[in-house]
């Protein structure tokens, strides 16, 4: 019975968070651990089992006397075997496994890595600083593929915990506190990250992507984000960026470039080039977009973000402009 | 056909019927049988509540419940099948079964015993007083601060949480006392330990891990209320504080508690097994053996549950070893019940041994998950997900709500004097049983696809749909089966047939009394010869019938040898009274009436005076 | 708490086991106190934080002869009972009482003269929290024994009849040997 979860798992790996379809050593280790694991607790079951139903339906000489029998003193000698030394056995191989699992582990994060990246928890979003490259960005981070990168993680707030199911174990981010874990992809693509201790109303949508690309994509990508934000152009775009300026935005979002330098919200200065919006609640387009300025409570009620009270007009134009940040 | 002997115990046992009794009395078994139906209204409510958030889950991005809404429930939950069901009900069964097991008239302390009652009654509705104002308790069952905190969650929901565990707590601890000294003073003569039923053992070792886990999560939820309420920084990690010593302090209750939760289901499981294997369980000593080494390894494990929160390796490697260790004592206690079914006799398949051996298949596969949660990456893996609450639902529902249907089937007749219908208990048995696996099972896969636990909704494009969907219709089906155990519980206390004394032909005292048992119990104290006494010796009565007032006998602790006459007391109201009181000052607390705490604390006090005034001193 | 009514006769009376649980529990949590200050401790730089002054040890000394010292004159008053002597009891009982107020007026006057509050950092929380516990059962002792001084003069014990008092000195040893691990942590560790 319990190899049929990893059966059933493996039928459904196209999932976007499935552990046992691992693509980083960390996950590796993690769904190598579990299948050795699975296939020792089946086994377990299994012994159970048998010696249940042998129990329960194995013939009798005396199968209609009803009276107690009170003559056997036996069979002190399968509690022994079957309670202490089989289990002792068992649970010999998976502290031993668990071991060298943990060592790895520890070799990898006091091994070497390509750089650092921030990786701070805010109640409901994540921000990535790369300290090296001088970027901030939010939700999305990008790595180069096959590389090993160190991820401190740390929270602003409450406890959220740090999880990409195909690339790594969780950590959490603790506030005061920082905690580390090598983040290491072995093939290009975006992976599923996912807060995993429960922080607040919205728990659930906090989650984000990892990219993991080719060296030249990543540094062609890391070229683009320390850019500053471009003067938008004439027109919409341009009274766009007047009504950001010119409303609350500015007191949480940053915009490098412009006077827009909050800190409580994303930093907005490459918003258009991220796949997904409010922490990968929804897509990211212009209609999305502008569904969420609207009113944020509608789509991710409890957000920290309070609806704009902009006119249509005007929500048009700062939609524009946004859509400039790539 | 009642003997002089008899009429005159009832005489000094016996109580008035009507209302006032009903609130003084001491009777362990009128106690016993309220705890029972409390916890059980409370299962009924945790059920709902599971039942809510299942229909929530059932399909991707649905929006029948809202996040605050969702949060209520899934804290109310937990809490609720921990603290107001489980624990009370085990409590409540230990109530009305110990001191017939162990052949006395009553707990050691009856008053004590109405007051334990009266404060868990009240810190439930406390607990639920949430509901009725629209705040209730919204931060998980485990409460991490700092979002349980003053800054991120201001609200009243989380004292009402914190300050109701409080209340609840003094319930517990005053109820694990009088187990523990019913226990070492009151068994029958020649009950020596190595004699002790393994139920009693089972309680024994769980009342003392009830005395020694519940102060950490008391003094936890004291500093939660001092950062809340008057501005300390216990959790506060920018003036000095950590939020990690809320998480040591929790789990340092927190995980015995998983032991307290347990154990008394083993015991009823070492107590079912034998009597329709017909033959005592094999390997005795080990059992007990194994049920005291689990009490002590239970409070070694509690960082098995900070395993992600970036703790020393050198640390996380001793917590996994302790964590793998604690599994020899269950392996022990399961081939104990596997030898006895299998060197038993042709085993009489009845209501409460199917859920027994439901128990054990259901139980094994929660024990496996939980050695994979001891290896310590792979934890880190899956931890916080719904593997998690695949494992921890197969280990309490499979390991304690199992035996506890066990349990209430198999003394069903004792306790109500009548017999429950084996057709009505054996469908329930296999829509509990389906419907149990069908719910969790799927959430093992669940975890493993990425999906955390305690999110109101989820996205399409996680590949859990189905999965959730099965999982609604599991629970569905476990609801009919629950269901489906009152209506055979109504029917057969209505027109279920009469119930022998012994209808199961078992070994325990507690099945030497009449159906249900008369006030006194025991109209003699029985003189106890071995561990099986009702096997053993076709005649226990013994001249011991204590008839010179209310009286029952005392024993020593090792060897039970007979002591002392013990006078107990009457009912009173006093119990009621001084629960009343902790209300007034709980409540007080709650609302930030300082002056109105303080004067129900200084009547509180003269309640506790009242009750204590003429004890242990010269007879009145 | 409550005691069972027994009539005590040679063996310890329910009532004395359901104390001395009682204390157990209590012993646990004052532990998890010293162990949730002895977790902050060693996770801060400094302790205590710049700009707190250590305790003042010759005055926590002082509170704690007195507080110690009053086991004296409670052991007297057990005696005395044992042998018949409500007289004996009732002094040794006002003494130990007077003796403990002694203490509490100590810890008044330190909590009054201290240049820090529970709610300045960590630490201070720790502190007047710690002690605060304890000082609730300090005052607990003091009703309990109280209470026994009272039903003395109701005639409620004698030579045979004393579980209660028994019962209540027990609590009252538990309060003063308790303060010494707090006066250890609290006091005399952060010297070091």
């Amino acid at each position: 019975m319990l190899a049929a979860i990893l059966a059933l798992t493996d039928a459904a790996c196209s999932g976007p968070g499935t552990m046992t379809s691992a693509s980083g050593p960390g996950a590796h280790r993690i769904s190598m651990l579990a299948v050795g694991m699975f296939a020792i607790a089946a086994f377990v079951f299994l012994v159970v089992i048998c010696f249940l139903a042998y129990g329960l339906f194995h013939r009798r000489q005396d199968a209609d006397d009803e009276a107690p029998n009170l003559e056997d003193h036996g069979g002190t000698r399968m509690v022994l075997l079957g309670g202490i030394a089989f289990p002792i056995v068992v649970l010999i191989v998976l502290f031993v496994i668990t071991l060298v699992a943990l060592q790895a582990q520890a070799n990898e994060d006091t091994g070497t890595h390509v750089f650092t990246i921030n990786v701070i928890a805010h109640r409901w979003w994540w921000e990535f600083q790369y300290p090296t490259q001088g970027i901030d960005t939010a939700n999305e981070v990008h790595i180069p593929t096959g590389e090993p990168v160190l991820m401190e993680v740390t929270s602003t707030d409450v406890i959220h915990s740090f999880w990409v199911p195909r690339l790594q174990r969780k950590v959490d981010a603790i506030p005061g506190r920082t905690n580390e874990v090598t983040v290491q992809a072995d093939t290009d693509g975006t992976y599923l990250g996912e807060c995993s201790e429960f922080c607040g109303l919205q728990h659930a949508h906090m989650r984000f992507n990892v990219v993991a690309e080719s060296s030249d994509a990543f540094n062609a990508w890391v070229a683009d984000q320390q850019k500053a934000a471009p003067e938008p152009p004439p027109g919409e775009a341009l009274q766009g960026q007047q009504v950001f300026l010119g409303s609350s935005c500015v007191y949480c979002h940053s915009i490098t470039g412009t006077n827009a330098s909050g800190t409580v919200g994303p930093n907005l200065t490459h918003v258009a080039s991220r796949t997904m919006l409010a922490s990968g609640t929804i897509p990211n387009t212009p209609d999305e977009l502008a569904a969420w300025i609207e009113n944020p409570q509608a789509i991710k009620p409890g957000t920290q973000m309070p609806a704009s009270g902009l006119t249509p007009t005007q929500l048009r134009q700062l939609v524009a402009y946004l859509e400039t940040l790539s | 056909m009642a003997t002089a002997t008899e009429e005159r115990l009832e005489e000094i046992w016996g109580e008035e019927p009507g209302p006032v009794s009903w609130f003084t009395t001491g009777d362990h078994k009128r106690i016993g049988k309220r705890y029972i139906v409390t916890a059980l209204i409370f299962f009924f409510l945790g059920g709902v509540e599971a039942a809510l958030m299942r229909w929530q889950l059932a399909q991707p991005g649905a929006t029948h419940l809202t996040p605050e809404q969702y949060d209520e429930l899934f804290s109310m939950h937990g809490t609720t099948m921990i603290f107001l069901f489980i624990t009370p009900l085990f409590t409540g069964l230990a109530n009305y079964l110990v001191p017939l097991m162990v052949g006395t008239r009553d707990m050691a302390f009856p008053r004590l015993n109405a007051f334990s009652y009266w404060i868990f009654l009240g810190a439930g509705l406390f607990l639920y007083a949430g509901f009725a104002v629209g705040a209730a308790p919204n931060g998980g069952w485990f409460a991490y601060p700092p979002m349980t905190g003053p800054v991120f969650n201001p609200g009243i929901n989380m004292d009402i949480w914190s300050l109701g565990l409080i209340f609840l707590s003094i319930s517990t601890t005053a109820g694990a006392i009088n187990l523990i000294v019913t226990i070492m003073k009151l068994r029958a003569p020649g009950m020596s330990l190595a004699r002790m039923p393994l139920y009693v053992w089972a309680m024994f070792v769980t009342a003392w891990m009830m005395v020694l886990a519940m102060p950490p999560l008391t003094y936890a939820n004291v500093l939660l209320q001092l950062d809340r309420n008057l501005g300390t920084h216990f959790f506060d990690a920018t003036a000095g504080g950590d939020s990690l010593l809320w998480q040591h302090l929790f789990w340092l209750f927190g995980h015995p508690d998983v032991y307290i939760i347990f154990l008394p289901a083993v015991g009823i499981i070492s107590t079912v097994i034998p009597t329709f294997a017909r033959r005592p369980i094999v390997g005795y000593p080990y059992v007990a053996l194994a049920t005291v080494l689990t009490g002590i390894i239970a409070f070694g494990v509690w960082v098995h549950h900070m395993f992600a929160t970036g703790l020393p390796s050198l640390g996380l490697t001793f917590f996994a070893a302790a964590s793998m260790i604690i599994t020899i004592p269950s392996g022990v206690q399961i081939f104990a019940w596997l030898a006895t079914i299998i060197r038993g006799r042709r085993p009489v398949f009845t209501t409460p041994f199917l859920f027994a051996i439901g128990f054990i298949v259901v139980f094994v596969i929660g024990g496996v998950t939980g050695v994979m949660f001891a290896s310590v990456p792979f934890d880190q893996g899956v931890t916080d997900s719904y593997f998690i609450v695949a494992h921890f639902h197969y280990v309490l529902f499979g390991g304690a709500v199992f035996p506890m249907f066990a349990g209430l089937h198999y003394w069903f007749p004792k306790i109500t004097g009548r017999m429950y219908s084996e057709t009505l208990g054996k469908w329930s048995f296999w829509l509990i049983f389906i419907g149990f696996n069908a719910t969790f099972f799927p959430m093992h896969i669940m975890g493993l696809m990425g999906m955390p636990r305690r999110i109101y909704t989820y996205s399409p494009d996680l590949g859990v749909g189905g999965l959730n969907l099965l999982s609604s219709i599991g629970a569905a089906v476990v609801f009919v089966g629950a269901v489906l155990v009152a209506i055979n519980a109504i029917k057969s206390l209505v027109a279920g047939p009469k119930a022998d004394a012994n209808p199961w032909g078992a070994a325990t005292l507690e099945w030497a009394t009449t159906s249900p048992p008369q006030h006194y119990g025991f109209a003699s104290i029985p003189v106890v010869q071995g561990r099986d006494p009702l096997w053993e010796q076709p005649e226990l009565a013994s001249n011991l019938t204590l008839t010179d007032g209310r009286e029952i006998l005392g024993t020593t602790v090792t060897d039970a040898d007979p002591e002392e006459a013990i006078h107990m007391p009457e009912g009173s109201i006093l119990p009621l009274l001084t629960a009343l009181g902790f209300a007034g000052v709980f409540v007080s607390l709650l609302v930030g009436a300082e002056v109105a705490a303080i004067v129900a604390g200084v009547i509180t006090l003269a309640f506790i005076g009242a009750w204590t005034w003429r004890i242990g001193g010269v007879p009145a | 708490m409550s005691i069972a009514q027994v009539e005590p006769r040679g063996a310890r009376a329910p009532g004395w086991w359901g104390m001395a649980l009682f204390i157990v529990a209590e012993l646990t949590l004052f532990g998890t106190a010293l162990a949730s200050y002895l977790f902050l401790r060693f996770e801060a730089p400094t302790w205590p934080p710049p700009g707190v002054e250590q305790p003042d040890i010759v005055l926590g000394a002082i509170a704690t002869v007195l507080l110690v010292g009053s086991s004296i004159p409670m052991i007297i008053a057990e005696r005395g009972i044992e042998k018949g002597s409500v007289a004996r009891m009732r002094i040794g009982i006002v003494i130990s009482i007077l003796l403990a107020i002694g203490f509490l007026a100590i810890q008044g006057y330190e909590y009054s003269q201290a240049s820090f509050s529970w709610r300045t950092d960590a630490y201070g929380s720790l502190f007047f929290t710690i002690l605060s516990l304890h000082a609730l059962h300090v005052i607990g002792a003091i009703l309990i024994v109280s209470w026994l001084e009272v039903r003395s003069f109701a005639g409620h014990f004698d030579r045979e009849h004393h579980a209660a008092v028994q019962t209540g000195a027990l609590y009252w040893h538990f309060v003063d040997v308790v303060w010494l691990a707090i006066f250890t942590v609290l006091y005399i560790s952060p010297r070091f």
